[in-house]
């Protein structure tokens, strides 16, 4: 959205801003025009800012809806999420967590480096969120999701695990995969999101006058993370 | 005086110039209509399918809302028809016998389910097809489409590929929902409610691809919503602070906060609903120790904001059929801006309300409690436009019969309301025909109303082409008279415990159920004329002026009719407020062409 480039003003729109948008020679970011609705690119960014912000509102009120069913449903049965919680394997769910918050980290200094116009450390940092993104999904599905899929630790009439803590346990198992699962899914689109702002950064596209995508998909990034911060301790640590 | 620089009362004063598509004869494409038609018709095609210009997709929605407004009243009358004789049994032969539907009976007339099953369709069609592919888009996504950034002076909305984007999403929901009914259709209500829903849908799974097109339809609404909360906030043209913008603007911008922050939990509802079906994870299923009631109160927590997101613009646009209608500012303006977002403040803390039989006592009488607050912006708003219409030279147009019909209709919807929200009369109204009177007079009586009205208003504008007074008054006179004569007798009914959604009642309700049926169908004859006068306008119409009523808002003051592409030919400069009628007279319609009222048998008082 943020990347509207019409190639012209309208007809009695914004004046140049004493970029030479005609010299191909130039990278795109800096020929780079606001579209065509916007005053400048000062502008655009801040506008396509707050639609991140509020996009970001209702991921926020998204998850809110599970952690209200997590909380009921574990002031009724405190004793299935206890006894499910137990069968987490708590290393692998540290090791996400330390992978995730290196990936802010990345993705945070990748945007500082796009301010900066640092091209090779913008793309340095766009790989390592990336890869740490993908590493977070390998290690949850090879050392966890895999195993309890083998031993039937499922979600409602799927669950025929062997030895279960509790009557209830099922229904843990059906809040452990929902929430894990709508996190995941949110991973695997930042992973495509990365994958895109790469092949753009290769192609010069952000650098101090122009880089809403990279400011949008790391704000995206950072509530994946924040997701993560609440889900780790509340499905592996409290008992 | 005036507003508008010199430069642009000139160019307006001879705007007839970029008038109506195509009779000018500038060379810059951009001074073109933006309804103006591409060289060949696959261009043309083409040009409508992938533009981001706002005004285009306002105009798509425009039609496919009306398009599936004519399906879901069809599944209406098929309902009414069904209940014209109630049904009996010959205890003897077993003959069934007062079904309208009774093409879906078996052969020897003795088995009634078959129509009762279908009769459940349709009115869960009806249901579906009003809330999520006509009321909830109705009026942000076709008319604030088309008019938000003409009124605040902006180019476009602030993202207008997203905006595209909403437009394919919800014609994605709207196909599969279609898809769906082909199938056989959904029998669970509008509302889905669980275990029913997750239960019962063993056949193709209908309930989950319904289920799956309602969350696709949210995002559409996300869209709509996150892209006109921002345009407001920053597109807003030089000189309009927040209180110098048109009231509509308000009423969109409370309505696209209201989209943003509870459409996504619908979406988590619907998303762990499709995942109780197929993998059945048990969080609302009462076998697994999972909780129904918690998936009512998730529900709510949408659908209760979302009626506001149903009826906020609604009120938006009845605020300007009245300022332009009677030709005076809108009494006390910031009252009915900040009422805006109070009823968008409340909205979110009375969904307890749609569960008074199901949720704890004292959570039943706090939320009885808040709901009666919603009443207060609401009754706001209504004094402010009576305050308004006081004294004022009331211009009686189609528009502002609508505004009126809406203040009739809305207050009756209103005040049935606050039966509904008194615990104890709600304990014997729940469940009735008198709850289906009351959301019919707020949802139809107010939202549909002030939309047609809005159609009817802004028509010269969007096609630059005027309508027949004479037979949308006629379309008028029907649709108000077809309305009450349906939903009136339907409060009766209530009281007297007609229960709401059976197919079958006993033989004293049958007069009610008449009365009703034959307002349905005086409802159709009106519906039917507005849409005759419409295809004539755009085949036949006169053409429209700029600025046909002699209006101080953006789009009737500085953009000609129909706009061209880019809106406005010069940024426009807000030196007014939108309803200075007082202080301003519009430069550029010429005198005579907006219709002053009748001379008065008596004299002019000040």
């Amino acid at each position: 959205m943020a990347t509207i480039d019409l190639g012209h003003h309208g007809t009695h729109g914004s004046p140049d801003h004493g970029h030479s948008s005609i010299d191909p020679s130039r990278p795109y970011h800096e020929r780079y025009h606001a579209a065509h609705h916007f005053i400048d690119r000062e502008h655009e960014f801040d506008a396509v800012k707050m639609g991140v912000w509020l996009f970001l509102a209702t991921e926020v009120l998204l998850f809110s809806g599970m952690f209200v069913g997590y909380a009921i449903l574990r002031i009724w049965y405190p004793e299935a999420f206890i006894g499910g919680s137990g069968l987490l394997d708590v290393k692998w769910g540290l090791i996400n967590t330390v992978v995730l918050l290196a990936s802010s980290y990345t993705v945070a200094s990748g945007v500082r480096h796009a301010q900066t116009g640092n091209q090779k450390w913008l793309r340095i940092n766009i790989v390592i969120t990336f890869l740490c993104g993908l590493a977070f999904l390998l290690i949850k599905f090879i050392f966890e999701y895999a195993h309890k899929i083998e031993v039937g630790l499922l979600p409602g009439k799927f669950y025929h695990y062997a030895h279960p803590t509790s009557a209830h346990e099922p229904l843990w198992w059906g809040i452990y995969w929902c929430a894990t699962g709508i996190h995941a899914s949110h991973v695997i689109v930042g992973l495509g999101l990365f994958a895109w702002l790469y092949i753009r950064s290769r192609k010069q596209h952000f650098g101090p006058g122009h880089y809403n995508a990279v400011e949008g998909v790391g704000l995206y990034w950072h509530i994946v993370d924040i997701v993560w911060i609440f889900l780790f301790p509340l499905l592996y640590l409290i008992h | 005086m005036s507003s508008i620089t010199n430069k642009d009362a000139a160019g307006l004063a001879h705007g007839k110039a970029h008038g109506g598509g195509g009779h000018h004869s500038g060379d810059d494409h951009e001074h073109h209509s933006y309804l103006h038609p591409k060289p060949t018709i696959l261009a043309t095609i083409k040009d409508w399918a992938t533009t981001i210009d706002h005004k285009k997709i306002g105009v798509m929605y425009l039609f496919a809302i009306l398009f599936m407004f004519f399906l879901g009243g069809m599944a209406a009358l098929t309902v009414r028809a069904e209940l014209w004789f109630p049904t009996t049994v010959d205890p003897k032969t077993g003959v069934v016998s007062g079904q309208f539907l009774q093409m879906f009976m078996t052969g020897d007339g003795k088995d009634w389910s078959k129509a009762n099953k279908f009769y459940n369709q349709m009115m869960t069609l009806h249901g579906l097809i009003m809330v999520f592919l006509v009321i909830v888009p109705s009026v942000p996504a076709s008319l604030g489409n088309f008019l938000l950034p003409l009124m605040i002076g902006a180019k476009d909305v602030a993202f207008p590929r997203l905006n595209l984007a909403s437009w394919y999403v919800y014609l994605t929901g709207s196909l599969l929902a279609i898809f769906v009914v082909l199938l056989g259709g959904v029998d669970t209500g509008w509302t889905f409610y669980t275990p029913y829903s997750t239960t019962t849908d063993n056949e193709y799974h209908k309930v989950t691809w319904m289920v799956a097109s309602a969350f696709i339809l949210g995002f559409s609404s996300i869209f709509t919503g996150l892209n006109f909360v921002v345009t407001v906030h920053k597109l807003r043209a030089p000189g309009m602070g927040w209180f110098d913008m048109p009231l509509f603007v308000w009423g969109i911008y409370g309505t696209a906060i209201i989209q943003v922050l509870a459409t996504p939990v619908i979406g988590i509802t619907l998303a762990l609903m499709v995942f109780e079906t197929t993998f059945n994870v048990g969080i609302f299923d009462p076998r697994l120790g999972g909780d129904p009631v918690l998936f009512q109160h998730f529900f709510w927590f949408y659908s209760h904001p979302v009626v506001y997101v149903m009826i906020l613009p609604g009120m938006a646009i009845v605020n300007e059929l009245v300022a332009v209608g009677c030709r005076k500012k809108i009494f006390g303006y910031r009252a009915v801006a900040f009422s805006t977002l109070a009823i968008a403040g409340i909205s979110f803390v009375v969904w307890g309300h749609h569960l008074f039989t199901s949720e704890g006592e004292v959570a039943a009488v706090i939320f009885s409690a808040l709901t009666f607050l919603v009443a207060i912006p609401s009754a706001v708003k209504i004094f402010n436009w009576i305050a308004t219409l006081y004294k004022g030279s009331i211009n009686l147009n189609t528009p502002t019969l609508y505004a009126l019909a809406f203040l009739w209709l809305f207050s009756i919807g209103g005040l049935t309301g606050l039966f509904l929200g008194a615990l104890s009369v709600d304990l014997h109204l729940h469940d009735t025909y008198f709850i289906v009177a009351h959301f019919h007079y707020v949802m139809m009586g107010g939202t549909i109303i002030a939309f047609i009205g809005g159609i009817h208003l802004w028509w010269p504008k969007m096609f630059g082409k005027m309508y027949s007074e004479f037979w949308a008054r006629i379309g008028w006179f029907f649709v108000f008279v077809g309305f009450n004569v349906t939903f009136f007798p339907q409060f009766v009914m209530g009281t007297r415990g007609m229960p709401r959604r059976y197919a079958n009642y006993v033989d004293e309700f049958q007069l009610y159920h008449q009365i009703s049926t034959v307002g349905a169908f005086l409802l159709l004859i009106g519906f039917l004329v507005h849409l005759l006068t419409f295809i004539q306008s755009l085949v036949a119409g006169k053409k429209a002026l700029p600025n046909p009523y002699g209006a101080l808002t953006l789009e009737w003051t500085n953009a000609a009719s129909p706009p061209i592409e880019h809106n406005f030919d010069h940024e426009p400069v807000v030196t007014h407020g939108p309803y200075d009628y007082d202080d301003v007279i519009p430069p550029q319609t010429p005198p005579g062409e907006f219709a002053l009222p009748k001379p008065s048998a008596r004299p002019i008082e000040h």
